[in-house]
């Protein structure tokens, strides 16, 4: 796997090392600090609250004691309250929709740009793009970040860029065809479908294409995902996490290795914590994914939660990039469970069942508390694959599957084996968890 | 010496046993033998039919949303007489082997022995060492002629 030819676009600070990487961080964090407290009165006023003043915060260890910055506030002082540079030095603002009414957006300084567009230049680098290849967005350009984020780091690399924007298939593949694209910058759905109608259509990819490598990202995707990709387009495919409020895509990206997302940490911190305490947990824990930016200039945002649930490892990779890896999105916090004072996922019984032989990935859970002390039932379906024809057996899928749930989750549950289809299937988002703990 | 067996997977609910039996008695299955292996949240029942009629239990089992598998059993005769199986679970154990699970057909035989339906540790096994020991075994044949 590490015979892979490894591109690093930054090399001094991708494969910084980590002591320098913390003091970076340390530096950044005060400058950053003191900014927002003196141009921001909303975090000024929530640091004030919480007793901490810019000069407490002098190294990274010093990040705990800064107060949380959420999605709502980017409401509650839309459009212009979180703005710590003045607004004539606002050149762009990108946004998202968002789901209740009210967008988002956030304003980028000059140097905010340019960040960005170094972080995707890593992030295309890194999947193997040089100034030598021809760059096909299909990203939405316009307020969303996926467009511009993709277009401006490939216009760093000063690769070729073909602006396509979303939509209109046909001519995305004619153009594709026509001009030689060789990396692909889309979300991961989108680019099933590229693969599917490429492939009814009767073009072969490996013939026809000169298609190398994407970065797909803006929504969470499988490892099955992944390969069907892969041998659709015939091409490296490589997951990108990013957010508008942190700059876009290219906050963190996966290399050749695809084994977690290289997280741009000369540029942001990422924090784990307890999602319930707030707490900072170790690398290796499942948690809340918290970001504080330390060298943007226009809306900094400090101990961002993202409420995504994911992991971090600061590991060596075999690419050679020093920087802490976050591994796949496992869910969102507002479907943790706690149960005997665990955080429980429900997306992290189903890696469990997806990930063992034969297992359908249809179960429910149910929590329930008997004598004060809270029960975890994990009902599966049994399947033909797990069906064996003795007690002991099925015995043993249950157990493994038990200690499975325990290694992973923490916590031990009584696993059912279930008739097939006896759970209910739901259309969309299906429901997975039966809560009988009266907590209200 | 191996007959056909299906085993099917029940959940542990009232009525589960009598649903399934219904829905071969309905498709015209008799059933020659039948055994339930029950723990307190699932049951594994196991049947023996007529080798004519075991893709269409299977089948029709499948196609009801049951969880349903063919596997090979050992089918061998006891004398009908005190210390009779005792005799023939003595040469399965010196031999080293273990019994997992062992039933009889429903229907007493012409000539007074009883038919014991087993599973043991290593069938391969099992077949060598019926055969050296003179075990008498019942092929699918006779069987489907019970």
């Amino acid at each position: 796997m590490s015979q892979k030819d490894h591109r690093i676009y930054n090399p001094a600070m991708e494969c910084i090392s980590r002591d320098e990487l913390t003091a970076l961080q340390g530096q950044r964090l005060a400058a950053t600090v003191k900014r927002e407290y003196e141009n921001v009165p909303m975090y000024r006023a929530r640091m004030d609250a919480a007793g901490v003043k810019p000069e407490d915060i002098r190294s990274l260890e010093d990040l705990k004691y800064l107060p949380f910055m959420e999605k709502t506030d980017l409401r509650d002082y839309y459009p212009f309250g979180l703005l710590a540079s003045p607004k004539s030095e606002i050149v762009r603002i990108q946004g998202s929709s968002g789901t209740t009414g009210k967008p988002i957006v956030s304003g980028y300084t000059r140097n905010d740009i340019d960040v960005w567009s170094e972080m995707m230049a890593r992030t295309l680098t890194a999947a193997g793009a040089t100034k030598d290849d021809i760059v096909q967005v299909t990203y939405g350009l316009g307020l969303f970040t996926g467009g511009f984020g993709a277009y401006q780091g490939a216009d760093r690399l000063g690769a070729m860029v073909i602006p396509m924007s979303s939509g209109n298939t046909q001519r995305q593949i004619l153009m594709m065809k026509d001009l030689g694209t060789t990396m692909l910058c889309c979300t991961p759905s989108y680019a099933t479908f590229l693969g599917e109608t490429i492939r009814e259509m009767g073009i072969d990819p490996a013939k026809d294409l000169k298609l190398k490598a994407g970065c797909f990202g803006a929504e969470p995707w499988t490892e099955e995902m992944r390969q069907r990709i892969e041998e659709l387009l015939c091409i490296d495919a490589c997951d990108i996490y990013g957010l508008t409020e942190i700059s876009g895509p290219g906050v963190a990206f996966e290399c050749l290795e695809k084994n977690g997302m290289h997280i741009n940490e000369d540029q942001v911190i990422a924090e784990i914590i307890n999602p319930t305490t707030g707490e900072q947990l170790p690398y290796g824990m499942h948690g809340e994914l918290v970001f504080t930016t330390i060298t943007k200039t226009g809306q900094p945002m400090i101990r961002y939660r993202t409420h995504d649930i994911c992991t971090l490892t600061a590991d060596k990779c075999a690419c050679g990039r020093t920087l802490a890896r976050m591994g796949r999105i496992v869910g969102r916090t507002d479907d943790m469970l706690v149960i005997r004072g665990v955080n429980v996922f429900p997306s992290q019984i189903e890696s469990v069942l997806v990930g063992a032989d034969g297992v359908a990935p249809h179960y429910m859970l149910i929590v329930d508390r008997v004598n004060s002390s809270d029960t975890l039932e994990v009902q599966v379906e049994m399947t033909e694959d797990m069906f064996g024809d003795t007690v002991s057996h099925i015995e043993n899928v249950r157990k493994y599957i038990t200690s499975q749930i325990k290694s992973v989750v923490g916590i031990a549950s009584k696993v059912n084996l279930v008739a097939p289809k006896s759970i209910p299937r739901s259309e969309g988002k299906a429901k997975r968890v039966i809560d009988k703990r009266n907590l209200h | 010496m191996f007959i056909k067996q299906i085993s099917v997977f029940l959940e542990n609910h009232n009525g589960a046993l009598r649903e399934m039996t219904e829905l071969l008695g309905k498709g015209g299955i008799d059933l020659l033998a039948l055994s339930v292996a029950d723990t307190q949240n699932f049951g594994i029942i196991r049947i023996i039919v007529n080798s004519e009629q075991t893709d269409a239990a299977l089948l029709s089992l499948r196609d009801n949303g049951y969880i349903a598998k063919m596997n090979h059993v050992i089918c061998a005769e006891v004398p009908d007489r005190p210390l009779g199986l005792c005799e023939l679970l003595g040469l399965i154990e010196k031999a080293g082997l273990s019994v997992e699970y062992m039933y009889s057909f429903l229907r007493a035989s012409k000539g007074g022995e009883a038919h014991m339906i087993l599973r043991l540790s290593d069938g391969r096994k099992a077949a060598e060492l019926f055969q050296m020991k003179n075990v008498k075994t019942l092929s699918q044949e006779d069987v489907d002629a019970l």
